[in-house]
């Protein structure tokens, strides 16, 4: 048997309405039709009235899951995709994330973001959302990389007493196959050395480290040795891992698949530049998709956002430094 | 549909309904009492940031905290000092928020009227209009889900909340589910400096419900029979399983936005006409002529009222205030995931 980063995603649902009376599945098209992406398949037949189409209202649909979550319930909330979640912003910000903090009765739900891009989705299908929540306080952002991570992280965020943003990318949704369900995970907030190195450190996430892993192949045919770091959550970051195999590499190349202004990239270049600058042998840098919105066009996708390819060359020149 | 028209027959129970309409109208004066020593203090510069009174809207208000019982859900927004003291919100939570104290529930992290007990019921708004709808409906719907029914969930709205994109969406769904929400939309002329002209272009407020699908009432927001009859059946229909129910109470903001405004904009022939009225000073003349209390007892609840908000106070102002080395900076209830530099300072 094998399992993808999409069934593991539903699979993982499943599991939690089986063994946690308090979880309940909102969202476009998540009932009978089994969602947009088929991540709630079967789910509302095999669990009757837990897993409920909504209408077309994201500020809506979020704003329930809050007040459901302060009634002791565990809500997931599926976003149809990562980019219409910008509607439902206000309740995520500004109600979720500060309801702990000012109230101390915490908020526990799930808002599922299917999220980065795949040929041919364009500008409104693409986005990559998790910088812009990971900059406000009580949110926890997951970008996991892996169907292990798909599966466990998302078990974690539903069981987690705050709101998780949980940005699962769609290009892995098919692409990425494991040969069964993991037992075992790490725990949320630990970075996860994809593939040791010494003399270049990549630092990624979610879609990127598949990416990175391929270049860090290729270069090894070279006799390049790169350290590929997967943070698996991007809020919290586990800079500890990250500064550690800067330490053991002095290099760092940090890539995102979101735009270059601000976000995780940004923040991890920050921290170790203010916290390891005497680590490293080089300026570190770092590679983030065009400052534009993401075209349709494969011709103009594929050179809109980092690939194995310019992640390379970019790999490339840190060496030289 | 149900329209229910507004009438001021106080129906059989005369004596239920004049115990309650006296309970209701003390509430009115202590909220009115609270908000003028609010209003005091802030001049005095003894309080941070804005004051809003619910000057005008006491009797809307306090219908709803009265027609709401335990168990029952309620999101107060700004005027709704009346409204939060009927459902229960002890005295000591305003004047706490307001002052800034630790021992209030929102412990300096919030003020004013941002404030709640959301485990009892209360829920503490947050400042963008529209925002609390969906969370009422999120509660109402958590019940359903565990077949706790004859539940009801009130959410305040003012005229110019009713323009935005979280009330269209909140109302729709609601509907969509059919949970007991009553909507109370305090239509008071004005969002800020906003008339309602420039607000909606609907004959009423009230036609909205018709395209919602929704059961409207609408009331004269200054007569507080009215208000108790008209709030009460909208929560009954609620409660009885007849999916939302929207108020419409007309009424006119007799202060400032917040007290930092003068509300010079205010047309001076709204203020003269019969939706100016104050529905304290028209419940107060209710109660005289029929006799249900006379002067004195009147003027000794007002001394009583007054009483107990210069006691709160100053109960509150000898209360600890937040200190920014004891506060714990941290917005998440997982102390796991917390990153080490979110911890306190060393
Ligand atoms: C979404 C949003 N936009 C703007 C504001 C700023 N604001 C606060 S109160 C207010 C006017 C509200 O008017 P209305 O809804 O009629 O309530 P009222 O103050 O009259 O009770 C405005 C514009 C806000 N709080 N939220
Ligand atoms: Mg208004």
């Amino acid at each position: 048997m094998s399992i993808t980063y999409l069934e593991a995603i539903r699979e993982a649902q499943a599991r939690a309405l089986a063994e946690d009376p308090r979880v309940f599945i909102y969202g476009q098209d998540v009932g009978a039709f089994g969602g947009a992406f088929k991540a709630t398949k079967n789910l509302a037949e095999e669990f009757p009235g837990r897993v409920i189409d909504s209408p077309i209202s994201e500020d809506a649909i979020i704003g329930l899951a809050i007040g459901a979550a302060i009634d002791g319930m565990r809500p997931i909330v599926e976003m149809q995709f990562a980019d219409f979640s910008a509607v439902g912003f206000n309740q995520v910000i500004n109600q979720a994330a500060t309801l702990y903090w000012r109230t101390r009765v915490p908020c526990p739900i799930t808002i599922r973001l299917p999220a980065g891009g795949t040929s041919g989705s364009g500008p409104f299908h693409s986005q990559n959302m998790e910088a812009i929540y990971a900059h406000y306080p009580g949110l926890v952002v997951m970008t996991p990389a892996t169907v292990e991570d798909a599966y466990h992280m998302l078990l974690e965020a539903v069981a987690i007493d705050d709101p998780v943003i949980f940005c699962e990318h769609k290009y892995l949704y098919y692409h990425l196959k494991a040969d069964k369900l993991p037992g075992d995970a790490m725990p949320t907030g630990k970075a996860r050395i994809a593939r040791e190195g010494r003399d270049l450190t990549i630092v990624a996430y979610s879609a990127m480290v598949h990416e990175a892993l391929a270049v860090a192949e290729e270069l090894a045919s070279e006799g390049t040795e790169i350290e590929v770091v997967d943070l698996r959550s991007v809020k919290p970051l586990d800079t500890d891992t990250v500064m550690a195999s800067v330490a053991r590499t002095g290099r760092l190349l940090c890539v995102g698949e979101a735009w270059p202004w601000g976000g995780v990239t940004a923040e991890v270049m920050a921290r170790v530049a203010g916290e390891g600058f005497g680590l490293l042998d080089a300026p570190p840098q770092r590679l983030n998709a065009k400052d534009t919105p993401v075209p349709y066009h494969p011709n103009l996708w594929a050179a809109h956002r980092p690939t194995a390819r310019s992640i390379a060359t970019a790999a490339r020149n840190v060496l030289r430094l | 549909m149900v329209q229910t028209v507004a009438s001021t027959k106080a129906g059989a129970l005369v004596s239920t309904f004049r115990d309650e309409y006296t309970k209701a109208f003390r509430w009115m004066l202590l909220a009115r009492t609270l908000d003028d020593k609010f209003a005091g203090l802030y001049r005095a510069g003894k309080i941070h940031g804005g004051v809003f009174l619910g000057r005008g809207q006491e009797a809307l208000s306090v219908s709803v905290g009265l027609a709401l019982r335990k168990g029952d859900v309620f999101a107060p927004l700004i005027r709704d000092q009346a409204g939060r003291l009927a459902f229960g919100e002890p005295i000591l939570d305003a004047v706490r928020t307001y002052l800034g104290s630790t021992l209030g529930p929102m412990r300096g992290r919030d003020g004013n009227i941002h404030r709640g007990r959301p485990r009892e019921g209360l829920l503490p708004m947050i400042s963008h209009l529209g925002a609390m709808i969906a969370v009422v409906n999120g509660i109402l719907f958590a019940r359903r889900l565990r077949n706790i029914s004859g539940v009801v969930g009130a959410a305040s709205i003012g005229d110019g909340g009713t323009s935005t994109g979280s009330f269209h969406e909140a109302i729709n769904l609601a509907a969509v589910e059919k949970l007991p929400l009553v909507l109370i939309v305090a239509n008071n002329q004005y969002a800020y400096s906003t008339p309602t002209s420039r607000q909606f272009a609907c004959r009423d407020l009230v036609d909205k419900a018709i395209g919602y699908g929704v059961d409207s009432h609408t009331v004269d927001g200054t007569d507080l029979s009215a208000c108790l009859e008209v709030v009460g059946e909208a929560v009954k229909c609620a409660r009885e399983g007849h999916g939302p129910q929207m108020v419409v109470a007309r009424l006119l903001r007799l202060c400032g936005h917040g007290e930092h405004d003068v509300a010079d904009y205010v047309d001076p022939e709204l203020k003269q006409s019969p939706v100016g009225r104050d529905c304290l000073k028209v419940a107060e003349e209710h109660l005289l002529q029929q006799g249900w209390a006379d002067a004195r007892t009147v003027e000794l609840w007002r001394s009583e009222m007054v009483q107990k908000a210069e006691d709160a106070v100053a109960t509150v102002q000898r209360e600890p205030v937040p200190d920014p080395y004891e506060e714990d900076w941290r917005a998440l209830s997982s102390q796991r995931l917390l990153e080490a530099r979110e911890e306190r300072p060393g």
